[in-house]
């Protein structure tokens, strides 16, 4: 079972990508986005994760407690942000297409020119 | 493209996809046996090395504050370009509809607003000691401001959150860790590179440049959230005015 929170990462991004690709709305579509991307939250923790330890915080333990990875977990803030800014941007692009084209629905949009 | 069609497409690759990931997956180490050097000198070095209690936030500000720099600067793009994007040229003005009639909702929601800030000031003090930094309490401190939108309305966030005013803080903000990157070049150190007295270890007063690092994010991120919330909020609440 120690494979599992890996599978579970795989599970998340697959379903995320199942919204994507089923999706009726731009907004739904960013919603699954984020999804998607979130599993790599799940990737990165559980990689750095090490058995019966706590997070790398030393304010109140004593010194050389066991501690999970603390490299994974930056790397983990920078996904976060990213993902924020990805979503901001996609959210922004929807107002204008469904002002451009009045609709949010990709395949309405998809047949739209010019 | 049907839907049907779609969907029948996507089932047999995802299955395909999924199977690759698993397979992978499965060359990763166990989960809880993580056998990378780099973490674990680390935690068992950088309390000592950089005299602050939060490893996670002098890898961020220190050991790895080169990267916190693209990351400060991937949010500024971002953030300018939806403003590109979403900024009229023409004035806008907000709708009449846009008040809140209520006093009792209007002393709530700024009561709260000021406790979020307060919280949101104490995570980023604290970063580099406990759970916390720049990018958190940054976002905290931004929330605030959303509840003020909440209580007064669009037109007292805008009042609140000049734009000048707050394109200064962004600014001062994605600048600032850059220029204290510079002054670690100045002092004889590579880009970034600590520098100043390291204090002592779980006091605000400790880490070198890693408060200040700190509270440049803490600038960048809070200024971006309410850039980012006043241009969406400005689709919502404000009409174009006609010339």
């Amino acid at each position: 079972m120690s494979y599992l929170p890996y599978a579970l990462a795989v599970w998340i991004f697959l379903c995320g990508l199942f919204g994507v690709v089923t999706s009726r709305s731009l907004v739904h579509l960013v919603v699954c986005l984020s999804v998607a991307q979130s599993s790599t939250y799940v990737l990165l923790l559980s990689i750095g994760y090490v058995d019966r330890a706590g997070a790398p915080i030393f304010a109140d333990v004593p010194k050389g407690t066991r501690a999970v990875d603390p490299v994974v977990q930056a790397l983990t803030l920078t996904d976060v942000v990213v993902s924020v800014t990805v979503v901001g941007l996609l959210l922004a692009l929807t107002i204008q297409a469904k002002k451009e084209a009045g609709t949010t629905d990709p395949d309405k949009l998809a047949s739209m020119h010019g | 493209m049907s839907r049907f069609l779609r969907i029948a497409l996507f089932a047999p690759s995802a299955a395909g996809l999924g199977a690759l990931l698993l397979w992978s997956a499965a060359g990763l180490p166990d989960f809880g046996h993580y056998h990378h050097a780099y973490g674990r000198i680390l935690n068992a070095s950088a309390q000592s090395e950089r005299h602050v209690t939060n490893v996670v936030g002098s890898v961020v500000f220190d050991y790895r504050g080169f990267d916190t720099l693209g990351e400060e600067f991937i949010l500024f793009a971002a953030v300018m370009g939806l403003a590109l994007l979403l900024r009229e040229i023409d004035d806008r003005r907000p709708q009449p509809r846009e008040q809140v009639d209520s006093d009792a909702l209007r002393l709530l929601g700024v009561g709260l607003a000021a406790a979020l800030l307060v919280l949101g000031l104490d995570v980023v003090a604290h970063g580099y000691l406990t759970p916390g930094g720049g990018f958190q309490g940054g976002v905290i401190v931004a929330s605030a401001f959303l509840l003020l939108y909440l209580a007064l309305g669009y037109r007292g966030f805008r009042v609140l959150t000049p734009r000048s005013g707050v394109d200064f803080v962004e600014g001062a903000g994605a600048g600032g860790y850059a220029v204290i990157g510079i002054a670690s070049m100045l002092l004889g150190a590579a880009y970034l590179h600590n520098f100043g007295p390291l204090g002592t270890s779980g006091k605000l007063a400790a880490g070198g440049s890693i408060p200040f690092l700190n509270v440049a994010s803490a600038l960048e991120v809070s200024a971006a959230f309410v850039l980012l919330y006043t241009e969406f909020l400005e689709e919502l609440a404000a009409v174009p005015v006609r010339a």
